[in-house]
């Protein structure tokens, strides 16, 4: 703790305290209202059905196109559908491949990680594999396993997870390899654990804080991935509105009917964005030593 | 030096023999029949076996392993199933396009982020850095495809400073060309100088608390020499290192950004690949694609040597 606070003060020495406390609470403030919007996104998901105005598929043909109004608070697309509804449908997709593909590339990802960090024979082609997966873009790794996979929301998680596993699995070894240079590794080595001991009681406890801000990331990375295979065509089926396929089929009515890409456009970016403020809070509240890079 | 070249050779060697294996996986073990898939759901059984014979799927799998892994080697990708054309001649036709789209994001993500970066770690704390801050965060939330269409509707339909979309007519020079390719190298510049915004402040704000840049600030030299002479000097190598991890981000941007754009380039071949199952079309882009990443960022991690004296293999 004496270190925490010493480090802090040695950190904010070139700027003026009062000027540094005013950066901290802006940023805190915004990791508050990132918070906030992401609850009104997970709302919206969970409760969808009960809180969206009219059914997803319910088409009013004489108001199709219609502007934002009392009706249609988002207004409607080509087929009279209402455009707030769809965007809360596409928030349930989103988010529910979001958390799956986070949950399923760090449970993968920290298990490659720990394994390749500790046991020193595997490292090497581990790293490798690792390497050569990230050197597809996300989105055409993506894309290429959806032609090999299928195109339900599973097929999608299944794919993203597969990109984003490597992220984790990074950060996992780079964690372990600190870890396991510390003293209280070698004593349990020395009292005799098993390897598998020491990666789930003593290393595992300690990638928690690093790997949850990665996760965070992730989860960022993972809904605008989606967005763009759902863009494509190349995510689920367009009968499930998403965020990115609303946006693929507006673009033939773009010109005069702008709030058709506008509205799940900023779904996107709100929520990726509130993500990514998040995880940036988090790594600043967890690990206080990187405060001077921030 | 010579001894690292050839290690990072090898090691490069490995990454592709991986890579390829990688593919290989993703088209052949996969469960599903790519022969039944291509032909859709009116194909007879005779039909299906007699593709799966010329695509040499009925072999086992080991021997299609080797089978492929032989033909990569000899850069042999094997032909479109609905192009007409060998892979390597589609891939070559439609480069030229994604190569300079993807330098113009480059070098716009660059001018954007390094300059940017440079002037909010020398500003840390002020508002200009909270205001960079808040910008790479949104410039990376935000979609190409989304930013594309919007530029389009603004700058384009509504404004008419720029082309909507495509490459030009026929036989336009180069100049005009590039014009196309204006608002489509922002829409994938933009969200990717977000990463080399922050890599670049976290890199100067690293190299600003050595003791040789108090040196320099107490000589009393010029507060711009020091950050641009002695302190971005140093943080140069890892600038470089930041820009070549995005190489990855530009060429996936330029491939959703072609599909906004109605561009004619590798991006937009491979989404129709992957849209008609055209699997040797995808086999030859993954590779070539992943190829090109990982060349690029073996030639930056040479470059280290001239750039910093420090730096001895």
């Amino acid at each position: 703790m004496g270190d925490t606070v010493a480090g802090v003060l040695r950190s904010q020495r070139s700027i003026s305290p009062a000027r540094a406390l005013l950066g901290r609470m802006v940023r805190r403030r915004l990791v508050v209202l990132s918070l906030m919007v992401l609850g009104v996104v997970v709302f919206c998901a969970i409760a969808g059905p009960w809180i969206a105005p009219y059914a997803p598929q319910r088409m009013d043909i004489a108001h199709r196109l219609a502007p934002p109004s009392a009706r249609h608070w988002f207004g409607s697309d080509d087929f009279g559908r209402d455009v707030l509804t769809r965007c809360i449908y596409g928030a349930r997709l989103s988010l529910t491949v979001g958390l799956f593909v986070v949950l399923l590339s760090l449970v993968c990802g920290t298990i490659l990680g720990v394994v390749a960090g500790y046991i020193r024979r595997l490292d090497g082609l581990l790293m490798r594999v690792t390497d050569a997966l990230m050197a597809f873009p996300d989105i055409l790794l993506a894309i290429a396993l959806m032609s090999a996979l299928g195109a339900s929301a599973y097929d999608v998680v299944i794919a993203l997870a597969t990109v984003y596993t490597p992220r984790v699995a990074r950060v996992a070894r780079g964690g372990t390899l600190v870890l396991r240079e510390l003293q209280y590794i070698e004593a349990a080595e020395a009292l005799g654990a098993t390897d598998r001991r020491v990666m789930l009681v003593h290393l595992l406890p300690n990638l928690v804080s690093p790997l949850l801000v990665q996760g965070t990331f992730i989860f960022a990375s993972a809904i605008l991935t989606e967005a763009a295979l759902s863009f494509l065509g190349a995510g689920v089926p367009p009968t499930t509105p998403t965020w990115g396929n609303m946006i693929a089929s507006a673009q033939q009515y773009m010109q005069g009917a702008s709030w058709l890409i506008l509205a799940p456009g900023l779904c996107i970016v709100l929520t990726v964005l509130s993500l990514q403020m998040v995880g940036d809070g988090l790594r600043d509240a967890l690990d206080p030593r990187l405060r001077r890079l921030t | 030096m010579t001894e690292y070249v050839l290690r990072r050779i090898a090691g490069m060697v490995v990454v592709m023999f991986i890579v390829t294996s990688i593919v290989f996986v993703i088209s052949h073990v996969i469960p599903g029949d790519p022969a039944a898939v291509m032909l859709g759901s009116d194909a007879t059984a005779a039909d299906i076996a007699a593709l799966r014979a010329r695509l040499g799927l009925d072999a086992p799998l080991p021997m299609q392993y080797l089978d492929f892994l032989r033909s990569v080697a000899v850069l042999r990708l094997g032909d479109s199933i609905f192009l007409g054309r060998s892979v390597t001649q589609a891939l070559l036709e439609r480069a030229p396009l994604t190569i300079q789209l993807t330098l113009m994001a480059a070098g716009l993500a660059t001018l954007l982020g390094v300059p940017i970066g440079v002037l909010s770690a020398a500003r840390r704390g002020t508002m200009a850095d909270q205001v960079v801050t808040a910008f790479s965060m949104t410039a990376a939330s935000l979609p190409s495809f989304w930013i594309g269409l919007t530029l389009i509707e603004y700058l384009a339909v509504r404004w008419h400073v720029l082309p909507v979309a495509g490459y030009g007519p026929p036989g336009a020079g180069l100049l005009e060309r590039l014009r196309y390719l204006v608002l489509p190298a922002i829409a994938v510049g933009v969200p990717n100088s977000a990463l080399i915004i922050r890599f670049t402040r976290t890199s100067m704000l690293d190299v600003l608390h050595e003791d040789y840049v108090r040196t320099a600030r107490a000589k009393g030299l010029h507060p711009v020499t020091v950050i641009i002479k002695h302190a971005f000097r140093n943080a140069r190598t890892q600038v470089l290192t930041v820009i070549g991890l995005t190489v990855a981000g530009l060429i996936g941007g330029a491939i959703v950004t072609e599909t906004v754009f109605a561009l004619p380039g590798v991006g937009n071949l491979v989404v129709s690949a992957v849209l008609r199952r055209d699997y040797p079309v995808i086999q030859g882009a993954l590779l070539v694609i992943s190829g090109v990443y990982v060349l690029i960022n073996l030639g930056i991690d040479l470059l280290y040597a001239v750039l910093d004296p420090r730096v001895r293999y």
